[in-house]
């Protein structure tokens, strides 16, 4: 435990900034760009968990502990907003066979 | 305090009501206990405190908004019990959700952490989604809620990104530290970036533009009463935890912002009221018309400087309820004949001429019309707007909301003008109560406006 602590507090904050910057570009090109909706849960996934990351990170530097806690909010957010994400996925499939979120045009003028 | 944790517990207790075998109790429990939450809510007026290390502040202005949300929650679980008539089994779920919904948009006014505040967005959300895609046979539900939930959790994604910003430049979540931080230290460019993404999920949730593409297409598919749900409490709940947390802590960042919010709140009026002016599905109008509404509430936190919290209430209580009266006219006129376009409407006038004349009102009232409650709704935003010198930004709002007047009075010509050979409008007592309390109240604040133009 302490040793992670050292690893924690060795590190500089820039890089963790960096890292979950990075890793929040990756999920929001991959809503942008993906169109498969698996796919673009998986990238809502992943920029939710840069956060995590950067709170985490935050959290150690300001030595507060209520980023941590925040983190747990977004992890049980995040599992409940894809159990519903990917119940509505499974109606969607169940009508068109496909998950493709390009197929889903009848709302368009 | 109480507001928030006895609607909780009702929203649980709906769930739970129908193990006991009470579906046929559940609908009076669930209006009764929100009217009994109601009063409890009004108690709490005057008081001025935090609760739970001020993770729930309790002030005027979230009991004023907690009341009007309170409000729309009775009126659109009254409609709820005819709208899923064809679903009873399933009516206690849709009433749980409707509730949790609910005390979402009750947390999202009385924060006073961003926990609280991110809780609030996504309970919100997250009970949107289920209710968007409620249909779930019908694909157009199914899209809705599909599109609905993509972009609402990306926009919790850039808003998250956002809070964590702020937490590493002030070390706190709490809006009162991060106000006194931000009041002793000049805040650096990591919490001028955090605030701008917490403005950018915040515009995508009240559907401003240029984050308004999915708010038309949801509108249009997501079932009726949900629209109704979504244009009133979930756009009402968002603004007021805008405003309450720009004009809280994040004061100091709104000058590197004024000119990004003046073009988006100039874009979203334009968008708004310019598209609206082409759609024959009348829930695509008032998509449409709900996003030129947000632009119109913009301005007033644009001009939050000069404390425009009374001007944002009243409008969106003006907003409130006459997009609820028309939403429920809506819901029965589609019932009758199974169409959402406008020329459903045709013929209102001769075959049912109270509810013709209560639509009419609504509209007016939507458009801005003396003696209805949203001319003064508009009249307080613009007056603020002027004060706080944002004149050429007026200007532009004024000529839009007579552009809109021409959509909204499509409505009433189709009405009054056309016949059909449609059958005759049968309406239920539920709708009825509903329709002739919001313009009542339509009227009410109209005639009256200073029963609520000095609340807060």
């Amino acid at each position: 435990m302490n040793l992670l602590l050292n690893i924690f507090s060795v590190v500089p904050i820039q890089y963790y900034i960096f890292i979950s910057a990075v890793l929040f570009c990756i999920g929001v090109l991959g809503v942008l760009f993906r169109r498969n909706a698996i796919i673009i849960f998986m990238s809502v996934e992943l920029m939710l968990n840069s956060v995590n990351l950067l709170l985490v990170a935050f959290s150690t530097y300001h030595n507060d502990a209520s980023g941590q806690v925040f983190v747990f909010f977004v992890m049980a957010v995040a599992a409940a907003e894809v159990a519903v994400g990917l119940a509505i996925l499974v109606t969607i499939f169940r009508n068109v066979h496909t998950v493709d979120i390009d197929e889903l045009k009848s709302l368009k003028n | 305090m109480n507001t928030l944790i006895y609607t909780s517990a009702l929203g649980l207790l709906c769930m739970l009501a129908e193990m006991a075998n009470l579906r046929k109790l559940i609908l009076p429990i669930a209006v009764l206990g929100l009217c009994v939450i109601f009063g409890f809510n009004v108690a709490d007026w005057g008081k001025n405190a935090g609760f739970y290390h001020n993770m729930v502040v309790i002030d005027n202005y979230s009991v004023a908004f907690s009341g009007l949300l309170l409000l729309l929650g009775i009126f659109i679980t009254l409609l709820a019990g005819n709208f899923y008539k064809n679903e009873e089994s399933k009516i206690s779920d849709y009433l749980a959700i409707i509730i949790f919904t609910l005390s979402g948009a009750l947390a999202l006014v009385s924060f006073g952490n961003m926990a609280m505040f991110f809780l609030g967005i996504e309970v919100l959300s997250i009970s949107l989604y289920i209710l968007a895609g409620s249909k779930k046979k019908e694909l157009r539900s199914n899209e809705a809620g599909m599109k609905y939930f993509l972009m609402g959790s990306f926009a919790s994604g850039i808003l998250l990104f956002g809070i964590a910003l702020i937490y590493g430049e002030t070390g706190s979540f709490d809006l009162g530290q991060i106000a006194a931080y931000t009041a002793a230290v000049h805040p650096s460019v990591l919490f001028t970036l955090g605030v701008g993404m917490i403005l950018v999920g915040m515009l995508f949730k009240v559907s401003a533009a240029p984050f308004h593409f999915w708010a038309p297409d949801v509108y249009e598919g997501s079932p009726t009463l949900t629209t109704a749900f979504m244009a009133t409490v979930a756009k009402i709940a968002a603004f007021a935890a805008f405003y309450r947390l720009f004009s809280s802590c994040f004061i100091v960042s709104i000058p590197s912002y004024a000119w990004v919010l003046s073009a988006v709140a100039v874009l979203t009026i334009i968008i708004g009221n310019f598209t609206a002016l082409n759609q024959d599905s009348f829930k695509r109008m008032l998509a449409f018309s709900g996003i030129s509404h947000a632009g119109y509430l913009l301005l007033g936190i644009l001009s939050l400087y000069g404390n425009t919290a009374n001007a944002v209430f009243f409008y969106s209580v003006a907003y409130g309820i006459s997009s609820i009266a028309a939403f429920s006219i809506a819901i029965v006129v589609a019932q009758n004949t199974g169409s959402e376009k406008i020329e459903a409407f045709n013929g209102l006038g001769k075959k049912k001429p109270m509810l013709a004349a209560a639509l009419t009102i609504a509209m007016l009232s939507m458009a801005g019309i003396p003696p209805f409650a949203g001319f003064f709704g508009k009249y307080f935003i613009f007056s603020e707007a002027i004060r706080n010198g944002h004149l050429g930004l007026t200007i532009v709002a004024v000529i839009n909301s007579i552009v809109g007047v021409y959509y909204y009075m499509k409505v009433v010509l189709a009405m009054y003008t056309k016949d059909s050979n449609e059958p005759v409008i049968k309406l239920k007592p539920a709708y009825s109560l509903v329709i002739a309390v919001c313009v009542a109240l339509i009227l009410l604040l109209g005639i009256f406006p200073s029963l609520l133009s000095n609340l807060l």
